[in-house]
């Protein structure tokens, strides 16, 4: 079973969009991911309703304290393995508002993540290197 | 019976945490509670630990979509502040890319508003033509969001003869397309069907709730910062405030799309008036005292308020986003409508009923309708509706 889903996580990679504290843009070009310029469904990368069905949560903002406990309640629901891709500035270091009395510190606090990509928003070239890199970890 | 449908914080097509508990009975809505904070980051706080140049980059993060509207807002409030104008030529730059930026706003929306009812061409369409405008960002201002154009006392970069003729090119490639969306929208019967006489604010009720930008100019309601207080090169152009009385998600969606066919007006005219000239002026301290800043962000009026105590940080920054009023109205305009109709009203959901296509009717433990059924029964109703809207 284990490997079922390692073999179909590596072909067809299911994604859950996950926005904590981010400021949009990330958010807009993973959704310009998928619309015809870049189109990574011809990857088999999908956009899915819910963390239950995800492989991957692509991660994007800050964490504060409000959305933590949900970050961590959508990580919980995914099944594993499940691939935690941290996209933008704001998840590798928290970008300009460390020194809110909001934000609760780094990511790797709280959760996995397997992959960073910096970039404020990244590019979505980046998004797809940092995604194929992600999947070549496995 | 009352029931409670939660949308959020993480809903599947829900782009931003934020959480909406329907309260409906059957399949009217009849209440909405609101429940907002998970984005809160603390910028207001921020700001005073930073200088007086670093806060537009600290503002621009604010919001990706408005992300030149609110450093826009905070250099003309530190402007105020220290009594300085820019000089004209950057004056017509920073119109140029507010008004770039409108587009490509107005486009992003459209786009996520055919997602949410589930009519995905019209979302793939108008995003296929919002790249080139991003890739256009990126040619004069090297990235494709968060531009970082706007500077105190001037702009942070030039916008070159020899870029005109590109972002020309472009213009005119969008003014064909937006024809073609706003005859495609306007001519659409499902889209009709879905938009019109749903989710009506009236005009009292938009007042009352102070809704600003196009959501009140589709209730009739006409403000706009950039004809009521003109600033930079608004008043030296001509161009027309769009409003629709009607009110409803369709009244919206035109005001959107009429206002980018001005936005384009606006461009072309500064492209074509920007004069010689430095493109920043000298700014060596900022006195003290306070000011103000009002921009027309593509979702309503942006306002900054600074002040200072003559140090190089500001000590009290306030920031004032459309968005929180226009929000607090979809308590009214959501009422009465059906749970489907809800994700469009409030327009940043999606509680994802649109989009199920996959029904099946079990009836005595036996499939009722095939897939073939399905798409007959939907061709009929579709029929049906062009009917009624095409006489
Ligand atoms: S990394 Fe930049 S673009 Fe992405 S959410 Fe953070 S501030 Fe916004």
């Amino acid at each position: 079973m284990g490997n079922a889903k390692l073999w179909g996580l590596k072909k067809s990679p299911w994604v859950f969009h996950v926005a904590a504290a981010s400021c949009n843009n990330c958010d807009i070009e993973i959704l310009d991911l998928i619309t015809p310029r870049w189109d990574v469904e011809r990857f088999g990368i999908v956009l899915v309703g819910s963390p239950r069905h995800a492989d991957a949560l692509l991660v994007t903002g800050v964490l504060n304290r409000k959305n933590l406990p949900r970050v961590l309640r959508v990580y919980e629901q995914t099944p594993k393995p499940c691939l935690v891709i941290g996209i933008g500035s704001c998840t590798c270091h928290t970008h300009m508002f460390e020194s809110s009395y909001n934000v609760v510190g780094p990511y790797d606090k709280y959760l996995p993540v397997d992959v960073y990509i910096p970039g404020c928003p990244p590019k979505p070239e980046a998004m797809i290197l940092g995604i194929v890199k992600a999947l070549k970890r496995l | 019976m009352r029931r409670v449908v939660p949308i959020g914080p993480y809903h599947p097509l829900q782009e931003e945490p934020e959480f909406f508990k329907l309260i409906v009975e059957g399949e009217k809505v009849v209440d909405l509670e609101i429940n907002i904070g998970y984005n809160h980051r603390g910028h207001e706080f921020i700001s005073p630990t930073l200088t007086w140049d670093q806060v537009p980059f600290l503002v621009e993060r604010i919001c990706g979509i408005c992300s030149d509207s609110h450093p826009y807002a905070y250099v003309l409030a530190v402007e105020d502040c220290a009594h300085i104008t820019a000089p004209p030529r950057a004056q017509y730059i920073r119109t140029i890319v507010a008004e770039l930026e409108r587009i490509h706003s107005h486009y992003l929306w459209l786009g996520l508003a055919g997602h949410f009812i589930g009519y995905n061409t019209v979302w793939m369409w108008v995003w296929r033509y919002r790249e080139p405008l991003l890739d256009l960002f990126e040619l004069i201002m090297g990235n494709r969001n968060h531009y970082a154009i706007n500077k105190i006392g001037g702009a942070r970069r030039d916008i070159l003869q020899e870029d005109h003729p590109k972002i020309e090119k472009y213009l005119d490639l969008l003014e064909e397309k937006n024809k073609m969306f706003t005859s495609a929208i306007l001519d659409d019967p499902v889209i009709l069907a879905r938009l019109e006489n749903v989710g009506i604010l009236s005009n009292e009720e938009a007042i009352a709730y102070g809704v600003l930008g196009p959501t009140a100019r589709g209730s009739g309601y006409a403000i706009d910062v950039r004809k009521d207080d003109p600033f930079d090169a608004y008043d030296k152009v001509d161009w027309n405030m769009i409003a629709f009385p009607e009110g409803d998600v369709l009244a919206k969606a035109k005001v959107r799309l009429i206002e980018c066919f001005e936005s384009i007006k606006i461009v072309r005219q500064c492209l074509k008036d920007m004069p010689d000239g430095p493109i920043e002026s000298r700014v060596d301290e900022i006195p003290p005292g306070e000011g103000i800043g009002r921009h027309e962000a593509p979702r309503g009026e942006v306002f900054h308020y600074v002040r200072s105590d003559g140090s190089n940080k500001p000590i009290r920054h306030k920031v004032r986003a459309p968005s929180y009023m226009n929000i607090a109205s979809n308590v009214v305009a959501v009422k009465g409508y059906s749970i489907a109709d809800a994700a469009l009203v409030l327009a940043a959901v999606d509680p994802c009923y649109c989009c199920t296509d996959r029904t099946m009717v079990y009836e005595n433990g036996k499939r009722k309708y095939s897939g073939q059924d399905l798409l007959r029964l939907s061709h009929e109703k579709t029929e049906k509706i062009r009917r009624r809207y095409r006489k």
